[in-house]
């Protein structure tokens, strides 16, 4: 993906792996579903933040990647810039069932709320107490140069002295983070 | 009343995925917003459509929310004189 100098750290989740900088640094059983992996994975952080458990997978996805990269990081000023294939589907589909039979009409609020693909940037930017620049792109592959001309923009800009961006992919168990700060 | 306060308890652990909470954790005159169980608005949501799906109340009236949802004793009282389920 990015290939640039620039780049300070970087941080995969992927095949129940948690990788930072080519080093792993947590990972679950192979057969696990990703709510078990993601519960695995927020434990292992030892940190007190029972929002996690109310989030959607992909909302959970994009925080426990900021949280593994964001760790002993200098978060003033941080802008987000992120990218994936599938928005917010997985989540639209819970929606979608939920409220698919007229006679047992009960949407979830708590559900709905994840029905759009930057509400997982706002989830990080809550976390973090960032009120910077934030994008969130939808494309069928990681948009590189959009990505980095963007990052690149806010750097020079003035608009953030830092940017975490990068890929943030979920649906239907299928995952992949790869986060990078600039 | 005993019995609804518990399945309350349940229920509202189950819907807004309290984790590492249990019914014992839960007093009957704790506030569940604010200092209490730390709920919020998309919570309260939750509860408005907990209390419709099983127990038949529908709340019109938003500002009713906050006196009912005050506790598990004050949503128990409500629910066991308006309920229809």
């Amino acid at each position: 993906m990015l290939e640039n100098p620039t780049i300070r750290k970087s941080c995969t989740i992927e095949q129940h792996r948690i990788v930072i900088d080519d080093k792993l640094i947590w990972s679950s059983g192979p057969h696990v579903p990703f709510s078990d992996f993601a519960k695995g994975a927020f434990h292992h952080l030892d940190i007190d933040y029972p929002k996690f458990y109310k989030m959607d997978a992909l909302s959970k996805l994009a925080f426990l990647a900021a949280e593994y990269i964001l760790q002993d990081e200098d978060k003033n000023e941080l802008a987000l810039v992120l990218a994936n294939r599938s928005g917010s589907l997985d989540t639209d589909v819970k929606h979608q069932e939920s409220i698919q039979n007229t006679d047992n009409y009960y949407p979830r609020p708590a559900t709905f709320v994840y029905t759009l693909s930057n509400i997982c940037a706002g989830e990080i930017a809550i976390r973090h107490g960032l009120q910077t620049e934030q994008a969130f792109f939808v494309a069928e592959e990681f948009p590189e140069e959009t990505i980095f001309a963007y990052a690149d923009y806010l750097l020079q800009s003035g608009k953030a002295k830092r940017v975490l961006c990068g890929w943030v992919e979920y649906f239907q168990e299928a995952y992949r983070a790869v986060l990078y700060l600039v | 009343m005993t019995a609804l306060k518990e399945e309350l308890k349940r229920q509202i652990i189950e819907v807004l995925n309290l984790e590492d909470i249990t019914p014992a954790d839960i007093q009957d005159d704790e506030a569940l917003f604010g200092e209490g169980l730390g709920l919020d608005s998309i919570d309260a949501l939750e509860l408005i459509v907990l209390m419709d799906k099983t127990y038949g109340i529908k709340l019109s009236d938003p500002k009713k929310g906050r006196d009912i949802f005050q506790s598990i004793e004050t949503m128990a009282t409500y629910i066991s004189e308006n309920r229809t389920k």
